[in-house]
């Protein structure tokens, strides 16, 4: 075993509702290794698996077959909530990434605490709130100065960029994003994704992103991956990532 | 007078339940139909040591303990069975009934002359006064207690699990020990809550607890309606209207009763009241589809 790989997956299948008429193999048979310090693309039709693969690196999905190693431990079984130890995740789903009904700084009060264990002690404290405002200021949307108001009150785009910048509120390996943009309009999309590239640099972290954006997956990243019907079809490493023009990607998905 | 003070206190006395029903239902978002036992348990623990003469406040701690108890049973068959949280707290709501039918070994404790919680104020000439100051302290500490849990990093993290349970299982959360946790709190107020009435109305009866999780579940519909109202956010005021709304019920209760209705048709009164509480916002949206 390479000791820079970060997560490994040894001939990952998942099958979800097997034995029933509605079986699906989301992943087939899927092997890779993903180094310390690689920011990785995935492209890939809709529905070919891609959110599954992030769901088992993630543990939200425990693969039917096959294992998954991070920083060379292995996870097959370890629940998704264990490993948020090495894991910042962006869902695809905006929604999906903070409570609603809580406060931005409550939101970032738990993202800063998604290493340890959360204690019956008050942890909003003057120093953390300034802290968080210096983190959400990077976005220049002013809302540093709105800490108090629900989570819920935002929109979408604003809510991802917030779960984007939660990423970086405790130590983290790896960060997972998933179509974060794909719901946004452009202008937001464009402020989270450079956001992204930023911290990924500033924080040496492994990356993973999907997108469905196929300027995104030229512009961004070290390394392409493709998806098709649960399998890996395409990997490629920086420079014949930086080879690829648009019109061979368009061409994949044929 | 007297009248609507002795609702106060009453409605004091279940602002604990109504607590722990705003834990189990607005925080976790769960239906938890437990309390109905666990409020009569906490009153027929308090009778049964009680009558053997323990020291009040280990009574009332005991009580708590068994109610908490009865909330781990629920999250326990809920999380780890994977049974539906209303199937789960059915059961062990029923389980309950024959429990405490047991712990009391009759169907009705008197508590005359024993020593209480409300035993200790004596400071105003009129009893009702000094039994209210009591309700008010007891409450109070409870209140505070709660509202300082949910300001904590674990509180927030209770708060966030009836929320939005893909961001706390990211942030490293188990929901299903926070569940677990919260139910026990919650079904801890509700014991709290039996025990307090059972020695303030000087008796325990094994059908005490029935269709009680209305009340709660009134008073934080109550709450809710008036937080949406008033914009509140803060967590130490949605606590407090619970209180405020657990009032508001017994008012309305109270008052029904001085009108003449016939205290049978009191819990009929008390679905109707409740069911007008969830409806109004509803009869709205009928009537103005478009909004
Ligand atoms: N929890 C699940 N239960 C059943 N089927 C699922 C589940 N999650 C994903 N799938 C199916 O697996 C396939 C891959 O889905 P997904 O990984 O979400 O694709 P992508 O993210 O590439 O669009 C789809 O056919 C989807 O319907
Ligand atoms: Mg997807």
């Amino acid at each position: 075993m390479n000791n820079r790989a970060m997560i490994q997956l040894e001939q990952v299948t998942k099958i979800f509702n097997a034995g029933r008429v509605n079986e699906i193999t989301a992943l087939n048979n899927v092997s890779l290794q993903i180094n310390e310090g690689e920011f990785v693309i995935i492209i890939g039709a809709n529905g070919s698996g891609k959110t599954t693969l992030f769901n088992t690196i993630a543990g939200s999905v425990i693969p039917t077959k096959g294992k998954v190693f991070i920083a060379g431990e292995n996870v097959t079984f370890l629940p998704d909530f264990k490993r948020s130890k090495y894991i910042a995740r962006v869902f695809q789903n905006p929604f999906d990434g903070t409570a609603p009904d809580l406060t931005i700084l409550d939101n970032f009060r738990l993202a800063a605490l998604r290493t340890q264990p959360k204690h019956l002690t008050i942890g909003n404290t003057t120093a953390f709130k300034k802290r968080v405002r210096e983190v959400i200021a990077r976005l220049n949307w002013g809302l540093e100065n709105k800490l108090n108001q629900p989570m819920g009150t935002l929109s979408g785009g604003q809510r991802q960029a917030l779960t984007l910048l939660m990423c970086i509120m405790d130590n983290t390996k790896i960060l997972l994003l998933d179509e974060p943009t794909a719901a946004l309009d452009p202008k937001s999309a464009e402020i989270i994704l450079n956001t992204a590239q930023h911290l990924i640099q500033e924080y040496h972290l492994t990356a993973i992103f999907i997108t469905h954006n196929l300027k995104d997956a030229q512009q961004y990243g070290n390394r392409l991956l493709q998806i098709h019907e649960g399998k890996l079809v395409r990997d490629l490493d920086a420079t014949a990532k930086q080879k690829v023009l648009l019109q061979n990607m368009y061409e994949w998905f044929g | 007078m007297e009248f609507y003070l002795s609702a106060l206190v009453l409605s004091l006395c279940l602002g604990a339940m109504s607590m722990g029903v705003f834990i189990s239902m607005r925080i976790f978002n769960i239906p938890d139909i437990t309390t109905d036992g666990s409020y009569t348990l906490g009153a027929a623990v308090t009778a049964l040591l009680l009558v053997q003469h323990w020291p009040v406040y280990i009574v009332v701690l005991i009580s708590m303990l068994s109610g908490s108890l009865a909330g781990i049973c629920t999250a326990f068959i809920h999380t780890k069975l994977k049974i539906d949280a209303l199937l789960a707290g059915i059961l062990v709501m029923t389980g309950l009934y024959s429990i405490n039918l047991i712990i009391m070994g009759r169907s009705n404790i008197p508590l005359i002359n024993l020593h209480t919680l409300f035993s200790y104020i004596q400071i105003f000439p009129h009893s009702i006064y000094n039994t209210l100051a009591t309700g008010i302290i007891i409450i109070g500490a409870f209140a505070i207690l709660l509202w300082y849990i949910l300001l904590t990093d674990f509180g927030i993290a209770m708060r966030a699990t009836g929320n939005s349970s893909s961001m706390t299982r990211s942030l490293g959360i188990n929901n299903n020990k926070m569940k677990i946790i919260g139910l026990a709190m919650a079904n801890a107020l509700t014991a709290l809550s039996g025990s307090l009435v059972a020695q303030y109305q000087n008796f325990t009866d094994i059908n005490m607890g029935i269709g009680i999780v209305i009340v709660g579940l009134g008073s934080v519909l109550i709450a809710d309606a008036l937080r949406i109202w008033f914009n509140i956010v803060a967590i130490g005021a949605q606590i407090a209207l619970v209180i405020a709304g657990s009032f508001i019920f017994q008012m309305v209760l109270a008052v029904t009763l001085s009108l003449g209705v016939d205290p049978n048709i009191l819990k009929l009164v008390t679905a109707l009241f409740v069911l007008l509480i969830v409806a109004l916002p509803r009869v709205k949206n009928v009537l103005k589809p478009n909004e």
